[in-house]
């Protein structure tokens, strides 16, 4: 079957090695043996778009997609672990999913277009951070806690404690994310998602995940999460303080929404200025809020 | 595998035929199927994941051929536009571009053929806003979209 056309312009990305290890010890053997020189490739659905470009090197792509145990969804007692190799596809089909986490379903068809959901993983997005990505942005709002595992151990990170900047993370270079853990839905629980884009499964230009709960209409408690709008993704912690104890109606909305700026750092773009980024922001405060406040009974 | 090599032996199968290769490991599954296997059906366009052109079937799902490696088909089954074609299973898709002119330069057809025939596959009578959104990850330039949508719309017997 082989032609033989392959010329060496065939090959896009910089000169790299490549190692696809079977077990986490050998990712683990990877990253001690090449500790910086190391990437992690997992879906590749950024990474291999950055090297195409050469906008992204490394001297060793560590391939982990034929590590076992990283493709589970598992329920445990209150929490949901997700593991690193789930992919999108599967996050919106899984069960376990849509019965204890149904933000995250809902949020699955945001993400760029079928062919990325059906190769691009949960611990990819989480581990890279990209400021405007969805899941990142749910974990906060669902107070997620992310598994970093090494040689010397699992160490658990809030989500919230993940994010430090652009494509900055808590993840250190002998470690690896393997799992998200997200603590079930309780009664009473209310989601929404939503975001702005340019064009169908363009990156959001502001996007908003929310989590809370409810008793007699009142809000115990609630997370807006922000992304696309920051350096990283974001909770609106003035907003949450402004809306706790309180009844959703259009005064407490349009108080949070203004509350929600405090947390907005829209960055400089010539296409859309951060007042730009900012509005819409509020746009998506509203719209998700009134949404919440007509499925609470 | 616990050295990080610079080329890799990898056996796949690709439209139902065995292929045993040796490839470096930076070249990209879509080149690999063009260049070493001769399948041209399969496109490049953008070579970052936005356009679709390049779009295959890797184990049963849609995937960006520019966004996955040669190496890492190792062991999967691969069906390209050619498989699918002779295969007949996309035949009423391709009869039904074709009443509807639903393709002009053709760049981006096998893509649209394989990603909308995945759309059949799980949703059998989808509406032209699931059909749109489906296919939103597959560009046409030569704006074609309507007569696209018409298409995959007539095989799946939609209401216009």
């Amino acid at each position: 079957m082989a032609v033989g056309l392959r010329v060496e312009a065939a090959v896009k990305a910089p000169d790299f090695a490549y190692l696809r290890p079977d077990s986490l010890d050998g990712v683990f053997a990877a990253l001690a043996r090449y500790g910086d020189d190391a990437r992690i490739l997992a879906g590749g659905q950024t990474l291999m778009a950055l090297q195409n470009m050469r906008l992204a090197t490394a001297d060793v792509l560590v391939d982990i997609n034929r590590v076992p145990g990283l493709s589970d969804v598992v329920e445990e007692q209150d929490h949901l672990v997700i593991g690193a190799l789930v992919r999108y596809a599967g996050l919106a089909v899984s069960p376990l999913v849509r019965e204890h986490a149904p933000l995250l379903v809902d949020a699955v068809p945001f993400i760029a277009h079928t062919a990325i959901r059906n190769r691009g993983t949960v611990g990819g997005s989480l581990a890279l951070g990209d400021p405007a990505a969805e899941v990142p942005a749910c974990m906060l709002a669902l107070g997620a806690e992310f598994d970093l595992s090494s040689a010397s151990g699992i160490r658990k990170v809030p989500a919230h404690a993940f994010y430090r900047g652009l494509y900055e993370t808590a993840l250190r270079s002998d470690e690896i994310l393997t799992a998200a853990r997200v603590p079930k839905r309780r009664p009473g629980q209310f989601h929404a998602v939503d975001e702005i884009v340019q064009r169908r499964g363009d990156f959001a230009l502001a996007g908003l995940a929310i989590s809370g709960e409810a008793e007699n209409k009142t809000i115990a408690n609630i997370s807006l999460a922000f992304f696309g709008v920051a350096d990283r993704p974001v909770l609106a912690i003035d907003a949450k303080d402004l809306l706790t104890g309180q009844i959703l109606d259009d005064g407490s909305i349009e108080r949070a929404r203004l509350a929600a700026f405090e947390v907005l750092d829209p960055p400089e773009d010539p296409i859309t200025p951060p007042a730009y980024r900012r509005h819409i922001s509020g746009v998506l405060v509203k719209r998700l809020l009134t949404k919440v406040r007509e499925g609470l009974i | 595998m616990t050295a990080a090599v610079k080329s890799v032996a990898i056996t796949l199968k690709v439209n139902g035929e065995d292929v045993a290769e040796t490839v470096p490991v930076r070249l990209n599954l879509v080149d690999f199927l063009r260049a070493d296997l001769g399948l041209t059906g399969t496109h490049v366009g953008c070579e970052h994941g936005v356009c679709g052109a390049c779009t295959v079937i890797v184990d049963g799902a849609t995937v960006r051929g520019c966004l996955m490696l040669a190496a890492q088909a190792d062991g999967c089954d691969i069906e390209t536009i050619e498989g699918a074609d002779a295969s007949g299973r996309i035949a009423e898709l391709q009869a039904a571009f074709h009443r509807h002119n639903a393709l002009q330069c053709g760049f981006c057809t096998p893509a649209m053929l394989l990603t909308a025939a995945a759309l059949l596959d799980t949703n059998p009578a989808p509406a032209r806003w699931e059909i749109r959104d489906h296919l939103s990850g597959n560009f046409c330039r030569c704006t074609g979209y309507q007569s696209i949508v018409d298409a995959v719309s007539e095989v799946a017997g939609a209401v216009e």
